[in-house]
């Protein structure tokens, strides 16, 4: 599980992040390059139909824009909420 | 697994985050009854889907959607699909559009077709319905291939572009230009929508949304005929890496099918 951390991306802390079903994905890749701030690679792990899966790094944003290529519907997409965050 | 010497951290991403959050995308579309289909990876066909139904979805048209559905890939879609659907004949989807709404005309009424189902196999049927002016939309999704029966070329294929049965590529002297239906339709004069789009990125996914908008509203206004070609990705049926999907849509059929609104309210757009 991922929470809202300040130092994780600069001051502000992430902004967003998203859940991937792994077990729908078919490994496109479409979500690589569809990524604004590029926090989204192809990991070398693998789900149970064999193919490769996209992992995420810091600074996601929840822009929303891999849920809008995924062919899959993997994405589920979350923004933080900044001022209840800074209060946490 | 994930490299211990790697800086860059991984965030995991199989449970919804703890602390103050809020969802703002769901993984299914709406109107959906499951997500798992057959398609193939990077098949663009879903990525259409998803904006056809978050359209319907946003304009509260759920309960009076009617889709008629052409013959190809995007057929195996309709079991997801949670609003009332008729199976047409290959090609005949535009005719049977035309039953449904003049019997309901306060439903919204598309169709679903693909670029060999309509352009080749019905090819009188979508240019009649917009001749005569009726009050339906219909969506192409065009990839420039007969992708279900095994990446053929169609009428809309583009020059050069390798096929199974043109593998040196589309030959203007062997196998004829390829058919801008989306141009032919707005010169009708019973169109009164016509746009063009693509989903090979996020903007060109956002931009699909808008005309899907226009087309429907068109259509509840009682307009005429209006029409979204949607350019989409079949890396299958073009020999290629899922990954190299989406440019060659932009740059190849994209080049010769351009994105963008050919007719509003009845008015051509002169580029
Ligand atoms: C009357 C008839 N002829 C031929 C077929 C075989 N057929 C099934 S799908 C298809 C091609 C569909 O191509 P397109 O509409 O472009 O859809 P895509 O698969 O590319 O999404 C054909 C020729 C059929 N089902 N019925
Ligand atoms: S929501 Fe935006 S920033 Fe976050 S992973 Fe998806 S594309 Fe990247
Ligand atoms: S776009 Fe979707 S199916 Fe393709 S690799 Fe990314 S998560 Fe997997
Ligand atoms: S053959 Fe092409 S259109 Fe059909 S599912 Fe595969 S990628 Fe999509
Ligand atoms: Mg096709």
């Amino acid at each position: 599980m991922s929470a809202p951390s300040t130092e994780a991306n600069g001051k502000r802390g992430p902004r967003g992040t998203v859940v991937i079903d792994a077990e729908r994905c078919k490994g496109c890749e479409l979500c690589i390059p569809a990524c604004p701030p590029e926090v989204l690679r192809m990991s070398s792990n693998r789900n149970a139909s064999g193919y490769l899966l996209p992992e995420l790094l810091e600074g996601c944003t929840g822009c929303g824009a891999c849920l809008m290529v995924c062919p899959d519907f993997c994405f589920e997409v979350y923004r933080f909420d900044p001022k209840a965050a800074e209060g946490a | 697994m994930t490299d211990p010497n790697d800086p860059l951290r991984v965030i995991p991403t199989d449970a919804p985050p703890i602390g103050a959050c809020r969802k703002t995308g769901d993984s299914l579309p709406p109107l959906t009854l499951m997500g798992e289909h057959d398609l193939c990876p990077g098949c663009g066909e879903p990525l259409a889907l998803r904006q056809i139904l978050d359209a319907i979805d946003a304009m509260d048209m759920a309960q009076r959607a009617i889709g008629t559905i052409g013959i190809g890939c995007y057929t195996a879609l309709t079991s997801l699909m949670d609003i009332d659907l008729i199976q047409a004949l290959h090609g005949r989807a535009p005719s049977v559009a035309t039953g449904a709404k003049r019997m309901r005309p306060e439903t919204l009424v598309f169709t679903l077709q693909g670029d060999g189902d309509m352009v080749n196999e019905g090819l009188q049927e979508v240019i009649h319905t917009a001749a005569r002016g009726e009050n339906v939309t219909c969506i192409l999704l065009n990839n420039g291939v007969f992708g279900e029966t095994g990446g053929h070329m169609t009428a809309t294929t583009v020059l050069g572009q390798r096929t199974k049965n043109s593998i040196e590529g589309r030959d203007a002297g062997e196998h004829g230009f390829p058919i801008l239906i989306g141009d032919l339709l707005a010169r009708l004069e019973g169109t009164a929508y016509c746009a063009r789009a693509s989903v090979h990125d996020a903007k060109g996914v956002a931009r699909t949304r808008r005309f899907l908008d226009r087309a429907f509203e068109s259509q509840m206004k009682g307009q005429g005929f209006s029409f979204v070609e949607i350019l989409t990705m079949c890396p299958t049926g073009w020999f290629l890496p899922t990954a190299e999907g989406p440019d060659y849509l932009d740059q190849e059929l994209g080049a010769i099918h351009e994105v963008g609104e050919l007719k509003k309210d009845g008015v051509l757009i002169e580029s």
